[in-house]
């Protein structure tokens, strides 16, 4: 397996993919498809941002990952186990194995950094143990812990609305990691901050999936970021994969086919971000 | 053909304002109301009660009787408020867009909510005297009615207008209905839902008065009692002593809000 990560972007030679997605659609209504057929897979430990505009189907395809949104057709399975037919209790052990990060931070902001971090540990618990908030010492030893690895440990019991932006998106990477997540599921993790907090993000997410060996599903709407911190990107466009490779193989041709018209100014961002 | 949307914004105000002016004249009418007599006696009103409507030495005597059938009144309706509550909380759970089960049980628990909280509560005071016959128990289950269909309603708004992304991230997680329910949704509404409760509680201690006067109980039959025997001054006292009541309720309330908030 270790062998096999030196070569990201490649298909695995050997064992199952962590995830495998087939042929995933989903409609809303009776109009286009926001996922027409979408198929790929991730491996232990991959770091994979999802590139392409506005309204192209990124948001709804992670969510069709850990069934937030029910797919209409296709094929999720999650180390080997297929997500649309576990039945509600298994569906919460899965979504317990998969963490989520997202672009309004999503915490509970009358509570404090603690208290929200320790909800990463509510999927893992009992009905009254969950309702009641009861944690155990070592649960709140391992949230004190990830909390000072996210470097806010001064902040450990202020309130979540007395937080900056930056600060909120790493309580929510900690709670996230508290699940002792396989994979980290991120929806804009980066667009609601500024370029220091995003590089921050950016490069704790980074430190996580390699040390932790955390497979990160990335949506993004940077195409530079993309290509500095991923392993692999996925270009979508109206619902529909259209690239899939390692950001080297990411051209100027490729950007434009997932973003269409408005790709002129990405590219020449692009072009930037290579000559600096 | 794009209209000017400063015209249509002027027609659609004077539209609005002649609505509203013929509405009035056209009620003035139709009932044969006297505006001028009507604004006239206010002023004899207010004469009349400065010659009649003062609390006398002989009033203050009664003081203690007074302030006893208002303390039972203010009681029995913080227990009809703060139960109501209770179950509007249940019920607000099952109604709200975000924690409902599903678009019948929303449904129904709006429909519910709306039946007690419209029925006025004069009519629930009669409709349980009946039962009841004239006692507190008839006053609290009226207040407590009327307290359950408007807390139920508030409280589905404010689960409803509360940013609850962090619903979305529990479920995310694994999280069961309960663990989200107890650790997100109750934690980001409950000063909000405090609130509430409070204001009901003022107008509750209002409405108390108007209920004791049809159930014969608390400090409202008090009032009806001297009234109604010609003892002016007496009554005048119970008016000021609910005012002062209700003022120094409405006091805390906002000292309440302002540490929750």
């Amino acid at each position: 397996m270790t062998q096999v990560s030196q070569f990201p972007g490649r298909p695995l030679l050997s064992g199952r993919p962590l995830l495998e997605v087939s042929q995933l659609v989903k409609r809303y209504d009776a109009g286009k498809p926001a996922l027409d057929g979408i198929s790929f897979s991730i491996r232990k430990g991959e770091f994979v941002s999802v590139i392409g505009p506005s309204g192209a189907g990124k948001s709804t395809l992670l969510r069709c990952i850990n069934r937030m949104i029910e797919a209409t057709s296709g094929e999720v399975s999650f180390e080997g186990a297929s997500v649309g037919l576990l039945d509600r209790k298994n569906l919460k052990r899965l979504r317990s194995k998969i963490g989520m990060i997202f672009q309004h931070y999503n915490l509970v902001e009358r509570l404090t950094v603690i208290e929200n971090v320790l909800h990463g540990r509510l999927g893992a618990k009992s009905t009254l143990a969950g309702a009641a908030g009861h944690y155990s010492r070592e649960e709140k030893r391992q949230a004190t812990e990830v909390i000072a690895m996210l470097g806010l440990s001064d902040h450990l019991y202020q309130r979540c609305d007395r937080l900056s932006g930056g600060q909120k998106q790493r309580v929510g990477i900690a709670r996230a990691l508290l699940q002792d997540p396989r994979m980290i599921l991120c929806d804009e993790p980066i667009a609601s901050l500024d370029p220091n907090a995003s590089r921050n993000i950016m490069e704790q997410l980074k430190r996580f999936s390699q040390e932790m060996d955390i497979a990160l599903i990335v949506n993004l709407h940077q195409v530079n970021v993309a290509c500095k911190y991923s392993d692999r990107i996925l270009g979508v466009n109206a619902g529909r994969l259209v690239f899939d490779g390692r950001p080297e193989e990411l051209t100027p041709e490729k950007i434009s086919q997932i973003y269409g018209a408005e790709s002129r100014s990405l590219t020449a961002e692009l072009g930037e971000q290579y000559a600096s | 053909m794009p209209a000017d949307i400063f015209v249509r914004r002027f027609n659609n105000g004077l539209v609005f304002f002649l609505s509203v002016a013929a509405l009035t004249a056209g009620s003035i009418l139709i009932t044969q109301y006297d505006v001028v007599a009507g604004f006239t006696s206010i002023a004899k009103a207010f004469a009349w009660g400065a010659r009649n409507f003062y609390p006398d030495h002989h009033a203050m005597a009664r003081l203690p009787e007074i302030l006893r059938k208002l303390w039972q009144t203010v009681l029995m309706s913080i227990a009809a408020t703060t139960v109501a509550a209770i179950f509007a909380a249940f019920m607000a759970m099952l109604g709200s867009r975000t924690t409902r089960f599903n678009a019948l049980s929303s449904i129904l628990v709006r429909g519910l909510a709306s039946v007690f909280r419209n029925i006025p509560l004069v009519a629930w005071a009669m409709i349980l005297m009946l039962a009841f016959s004239q006692s507190l128990v008839t006053g609290y289950l009226a207040l407590f009615f009327g307290s359950f269909g408007f807390l139920t309603r508030a409280f589905i708004e404010t689960v409803d207008e509360a940013s609850l992304d962090a619903v979305e991230a529990l479920r995310a997680t694994g999280a069961g209905y309960f663990a989200i329910i107890f650790q997100a949704v109750l934690p980001s509404c409950l000063p909000q839902m405090v609130s509430w409760l409070l204001f009901m509680i003022d107008t509750n201690i209002r409405d108390a008065t108007l209920v004791g006067l049809l159930t014969g109980t608390g400090i409202g039959f008090t009032f009806d009692l001297y009234y109604k025997s010609f003892h002016f001054h007496e009554a005048s006292l119970v008016v000021i002593m609910i005012v002062i009541t209700i003022i120094v309720i409405e006091m805390f309330s906002n000292y309440v809000r302002r540490i929750i908030l």
